[in-house]
Order: structure tokens, then C-alpha cells, then sequence
């Protein structure tokens, strides 16, 4: 049986906001009947505020789905539209005191959806439909694919099924997901389609550059350990070579490896220099 | 809240009377039945009466039977015995629609060089027996097939296939985890090589097994070890649980004439009166059924939120849903039926025994039109009653999508 926190079963058996809105401003739909889940939102405007007065939802799906949908009508009644856009899929994971990995899916759906009812009143396509559509079985685009890989800081092809749905059918498309994961995390040096990376830093002097390292780490690279219980600290800067230690829940992590590899790295060479290596030190 | 257990074919309730029957194995009876002294001995009887229990339940002889751990290690036996015995054969055939214990051991058997052959079914679960024929070949090395189906309770024709597999000489297993103890087994009148059941399907507790190896089969044990069980299952026998097999079948075999009486009407009733639901449908075969299974499919609402409804209001129930496996993919038994997606998601398993009454399927037959009315209220698949299906982008219709087909 999934474990679902008590807020999920509470908006699950008292769903909030069901229905459609009294004038139907934006609409968005996701999902199929097919696809064992769908939603369908509606939100009423207050065109002078450009304010949400009212949204509300029907849903096919699990609970994780039905309180999904719940919690976005309650997080965005009220809100302006662009305070409403600002909301990621792990704000209303986060409002429902969180979902199973499997489930991160619903969160996505509930997002998708508010992004699709938001263009439709602003007369544009939906945002989920725009680019090529990678996994054929579900439906999901490239774009989408990678702007949850990115808010979310996915690595492996599992992950962007539990998020996105996309490789959960026929499987052909894992090859595609892995190029797109590979992409994002830079592990395709010299292919042609590789975004470029965010200009380095101007070289620097020593003292900037290990001033500049020490600001990466503590403003981005520890607040996102941070938050899955971890934390990072700087030990020593010798010329490329950067050594860390990782605490808390990462120190005894077997993914601490790839987290080193593919984030702090990741990170580092981004901004700091393309040469960076980072090296763990045992705590 | 009282419980309402509807989900047998997942497990059962231990009898009071086995568990009563396995205590003194747990307290002064905990000699090994190998050891030379009276400790010992007195095991030893106790386990000969327990085999001659679950023979007599069979319908065949007591040192045909060997006891394992689980319906998943019997299964493990049955196919890697049939293939170290005949190594020079590399062809295995099962169907589409078996339990994983079978199916990730026909993945991995394909990976390794075997040749596998998955018999398909029509729209009611039936065996395709034309495919079946053509797929037996001097290279056959076992064939292997669910006697009854545990999401829909579909019968396959065993005994006919027995038939066919003999007249073929190939090896027959039958996984019947689900059948024994629900309808007659006589394999003495069979031409079932061997045959795989679980004791916690049958009011015995979890953890106890047992294949059924037909005398005479060439045998080679997944377990090797010490001389228990004739040498074919190596490890100190497991007492309890083996004495706990006897007594749940000693009670199965008596409970047989009312598990096809009164847990058929019981399940006949509640099924016709969860039909009367609108755009609701029975998945499978319902001549030639379990008489305690229904699957029954709710369009346009989703099987885990029936669940957790129904599991609110007191009702244990499974789906084939995709969301309760934690697969984006519904049920592997109904999509082999062709059963529609829109379907599938919402598909219910209800499994009675003989421990359920009728005045628990009244209660039930009051629960389940609200749960999926409030369901239906939420889906924008529906409206006023009656499904709402405007939406192109809701119903998935651009052909793109390619697990619809």
C-alpha cells in the first residue's frame, strides 16, 4: 500500500474546488483516459488584477491525482497569474506534505494543467504541447521532458518516468530520455545539439577564485543538498582540483558519487571554470 | 467499522484450527524429524499425516509431494527441474496471462538462449488451444500454465492440455496457487507432471508451499541439501507451517461442496447487483470461473481511488489498475484480454471465501454505488450519469498512443 501523508488522504476524501467555474476565463486539460489519469482545470479572472477569482477541477485518476488537483485550486485562488505561474510541481508535492517518487507524476499533471489553463486565457497553445513528443505512449514533449528534469534536478531515466510518465509504456523511447539526461547534465562533450554552457567566470585571481568557489557552494550546491537532508562543505582549493565533504544523510549515500560527479561538478565547471575537479574527502 | 474481506485470492485469514494444529510444533513438539529419538519421531508422524492431508486434497500419492517455501519456489522447481533434466531441450511455452513468478522466469530463460513461446487469449481470458498445438515441438522442453487465473479466476482446460502434453511428450506444470482448495483437483485421473500450490491461498499460513512431481518424472532439485523430502528439497523441513498445510487442507477438502454452494451464489449475487452500476463490466470468462473471483471493470474512474474508498468504508478489495502497481501500465492479464484501457483503470478484483456471509454483500451492494458515484462526480469523463467523452485530448483518439494497441 503507497504512504500517503494524511494531508493527500484528506484532500483525496474531501476534494476542494471540484467542478468547473461559473465563467470559464482558461482551461486546461492533461492527461488521457487512456493514460489512467486526466485533468481537466478551469479558473475564472479578475481581468483588472489579472487575479485568479476562482478555479476548479475534475479528475480521473489515483488519490495522489484527486489531491493533487485539489491542492493546486487552493494554492492559486487568489493569486495573481504570474504569482500562480511561479508554483513548481514540488511546491504542491510540498503542500501535501509530500508524494511518493512514483507519484510525482500527479504534482506535474496539477502544474501542466494551471500552465495550460494560463495560456489558454492568454490565447496561446499550451506550454506541455510545444516541441517534439519523445515518449509516443504518453504523450510528453521534449520540452516538457527537460523543464522537469531541471526543476526537479532528475539524473536517471527512472526518475523522468516517475515525473513526467514519459518511458513508462512501450520503453522505445529510453534511448531519447537518456540523450536528453545526458544533454542536461553535460555528459555528451563535442555532440552538436549540447546547449552551451553559461559563460565562465572572466579568469580570476586566486584568492576571487576560491572566494568565488566558496559562494557557489554555500548559495547553490548546499541548499540543494540541504533539502534531501545533506550538506556540503569546502575543504581545500588546489589550483583545479577542489576537495569537499560531504555530511549528513550524503556522507553515507551510495549516490554520493553521482552527486558529486554530476551536480557539484556540474555546478562548479558552470560557473566557476570548465576545468574544476572535484574530489571527496572520507569525514 | 467491520472489515469486509474481499480480497482471498491475495490471502486469507488463517483458520483457527490450523493455527491450533501448529502451537505444540512451536512448544514441545520441536524435535527434527531426521534425529533418531522419540524428539524426532514424533515430528515425524505428525509431518506423514499432514502429507497424507494435503494427498488426499490432491488426489494423489503422499511421496509425490514436496513441500517448499512458497507457490514462487514451487514454480522455480517445476521449470529449472524440466530444463536440467532435458538439457538438450531449449523451447519453453506458458501464456500471456501467468503470474510473475512464471513470466520474469520466462524473460530471463529468453535472455539466456531459451526459446520462449507465450500462448495468447481471446477478449474472455480463454487459453487459445489452436496456438498451444502449434507451438509444441520436439524441442518443448515444459510447458507451463495457470490453472486458474488469480485477477479474473479464468479456468484454462488443464487437464485437456495435460492431455495434449502427454500425447506430445512434454513436460506439464500447472501453477494452481489459486485453484487448489476452490475447485476438485484429482490428479491421480490426470496427466498433470507437476503442480505448484501456495498454503496461504488456503487459510494455512504464509510461508508453506508445496509442488506436486508426479512419480516416476525425472526430478532435479532448485534447493539442494540434505536427504529431506526424498532429496528433493534439501533443508530441515519446516514443521509448523508443513502441519499447518495438513490441517488447512483436511478443512479445504470438506469446505469444498460449499465453497462451489454458497461462496458462488455469494459471489454471483454481488457481481449482479455491482453490474446494475451503469458503463460497469465483467472481465473474463464467467462460465468457466473460480467460484469465489469477479473482476469487474468501473469506466471513467480509477481503480486505486475505488481502493481507498472502499477500504474506508470497511471493504478490502485489488485492482489491475496501473497505479496500484506502481507501473504506469495497467494489468498484464487484461491487456492480454484486449480489455479497453478506459476499462483496465478501473477494474476491481473481489475474492470471497468461505468465511464472508450475506448480509456482508448486502453491506457491500450498499457501499460500492456511492464510492463510484463520488468518483464519477469528480471524473470530467462524466456528466448527468452518462459518460462525457468530448474531449479529443481527454480520449486519446490520435492513434499516436502505442500501449491503446
Amino acid at each position: 500500500m503507497w504512504e500517503y501523508t494524511d494531508r493527500v488522504m484528506d484532500h483525496f476524501e474531501n476534494p476542494r474546488n471540484v467542478g468547473v467555474v461559473a465563467r470559464i476565463d482558461g482551461e486546461g486539460q492533461v492527461g488521457s483516459l487512456s493514460c489512467g489519469d486526466a485533468l481537466r482545470l478551469t479558473i475564472q479572472i479578475d481581468k483588472d488584477k489579472d487575479l485568479i477569482e476562482d478555479a476548479k477541477f475534475q479528475t480521473f485518476g489515483c488519490a495522489s491525482a484527486i489531491a493533487s488537483s485539489s491542492a493546486l485550486t487552493e494554492m492559486i485562488k487568489g493569486k495573481t497569474l504570474d504569482q500562480a505561474l511561479s508554483l513548481t510541481n514540488q511546491d504542491i508535492a510540498d503542500f501535501l506534505g509530500g508524494l511518493p517518487r512514483e507519484k510525482m507524476h500527479c504534482s506535474v499533471m496539477g502544474q501542466e494543467a494551471l500552465e495550460a489553463a494560463v495560456a489558454n486565457y492568454r490565447g496561446l497553445p499550451p506550454p506541455s504541447l510545444r516541441g517534439d513528443v519523445v515518449c509516443q505512449c504518453f504523450n510528453v514533449t521534449e520540452e516538457e521532458i527537460e523543464r522537469v528534469v531541471r526543476a526537479n534536478r532528475l539524473t536517471t531515466v527512472d526518475e523522468v518516468t516517475q515525473y513526467t510518465k514519459a518511458g513508462g509504456g512501450c520503453g522505445k523511447c529510453h534511448p531519447k530520455l537518456q540523450g536528453i539526461l545526458d544533454r542536461i547534465l553535460h555528459k555528451a562533450p563535442g555532440n552538436g545539439s549540447a546547449e552551451p554552457l553559461p559563460a565562465p567566470a572572466p579568469r580570476l585571481s586566486s584568492l576571487k577564485r576560491i572566494k568565488l568557489i566558496e559562494e557557489v557552494i554555500g548559495s547553490q550546491i548546499a541548499p540543494a543538498l540541504m533539502r534531501d537532508g545533506g550538506d556540503i562543505e569546502l575543504v581545500d582549493v588546489d589550483g583545479n582540483e577542489v576537495t569537499v565533504v560531504l555530511k549528513g544523510s550524503c556522507a553515507s549515500c551510495p549516490a554520493s558519487k553521482r552527486t558529486l560527479a554530476d551536480f557539484v561538478t556540474e555546478r562548479l565547471r558552470a560557473l566557476v571554470d570548465p576545468q574544476i575537479v572535484v574530489r571527496e574527502q572520507r569525514s | 467499522m467491520e472489515t469486509i474481506y474481499f480480497d482471498n485470492n491475495a490471502t486469507t485469514r488463517v483458520d483457527p484450527r490450523v493455527l491450533e494444529a501448529m502451537l505444540p510444533f512451536f512448544k514441545a513438539s520441536y524435535g527434527n524429524p531426521s534425529s533418531m529419538h522419540h524428539k524426532g519421531g514424533e515430528v515425524g508422524s505428525a509431518l506423514r499425516q499432514a502429507r497424507l492431508s494435503l494427498a488426499a486434497l490432491l488426489g494423489c500419492e503422499p511421496h509425490e509431494i514436496v513441500y517448499t517455501s512458497c507457490g514462487t519456489e514451487s514454480d522455480n522447481t517445476a521449470l529449472w527441474s524440466a530444463l536440467r533434466t532435458q538439457p538438450d531441450k531449449r523451447h519453453v511455452v506458458t501464456s500471456k496471462v501467468e503470474h510473475s513468478a512464471i513470466i520474469n522466469n520466462a524473460t530471463f530463460l529468453a535472455k539466456q538462449g531459451y526459446r520462449v513461446t507465450e500462448i495468447g487469449v481471446d477478449r474472455l481470458g480463454r487459453l487459445d488451444m489452436d496456438q498451444l498445438k502449434a507451438a509444441l515441438t520436439p524441442d518443448t522442453a515444459i510447458v507451463s500454465l495457470l490453472w486458474a487465473n488469480n485477477e479474473t479466476g479464468v479456468l484454462f482446460p488443464i487437464l485437456e492440455v495435460g492431455e495434449l502434453c502427454r500425447e506430445r511428450g512434454v513436460v506439464f506444470h500447472t501453477d494452481a496457487v489459486q485453484a487448489v482448495g476452490k475447485i476438485p483437483v484429482d490428479l491421480g485421473n490426470s496427466k498433470i507432471d507437476m503442480l505448484s500450490l501456495s498454503g496461504h491461498k488456503l487459510e494455512a499460513p504464509k510461508g508453506i508451499g508445496a509442488l506436486y512431481v508426479r512419480h516416476g518424472l525425472r526430478f532435479a532439485p532448485f534447493m539442494i541439501g540434505g536427504h529431506q523430502e526424498n532429496g528433493r528439497r534439501g533443508g530441515t523441513e519446516n514443521v509448523p507451517y508443513i502441519v499447518g498445510l495438513g490441517a488447512a487442507a483436511d478443512l479445504a477438502l470438506r469446505r469444498l461442496p460449499e465453497e462451489n454452494g454458497r461462496v458462488r451464489a455469494m459471489r454471483d449475487r454481488l457481481e449482479a447487483g455491482l453490474l446494475e452500476i451503469p458503463s460497469t463490466m465483467v472481465n473474463g470468462d464467467r462460465e468457466f470461473r473460480l467460484p469465489n473471483t469477479t473482476n469487474i471493470s468501473f469506466e471513467y474512474v480509477e481503480g486505486e481511488s475505488i481502493l481507498f474508498h472502499l477500504s474506508h468504508a470497511g471493504i478490502c478489495a485489488s485492482s489491475g489498475s496501473a497505479c496500484t502497481s506502481g507501473s504506469l501500465e495497467p494489468s498484464h492479464v487484461l491487456r492480454a484480454m484486449g480489455v479497453p484501457f478506459t476499462a483496465a483503470h478501473g477494474s476491481i478484483r473481489l475474492s470471497l471465501s468461505v468465511n464472508n456471509t450475506d448480509s456482508e454483500v448486502d453491506r457491500a451492494l450498499e457501499i460500492f454505488p456511492a464510492v463510484i458515484k463520488k468518483l464519477r462526480d469528480l471524473s470530467p469523463f462524466w456528466k448527468d450519469g452518462a459518460p462525457a467523452l468530448g474531449n479529443a485530448l481527454l480520449t486519446c483518439d490520435d492513434g499516436g498512443c502505442q500501449i491503446c494497441s
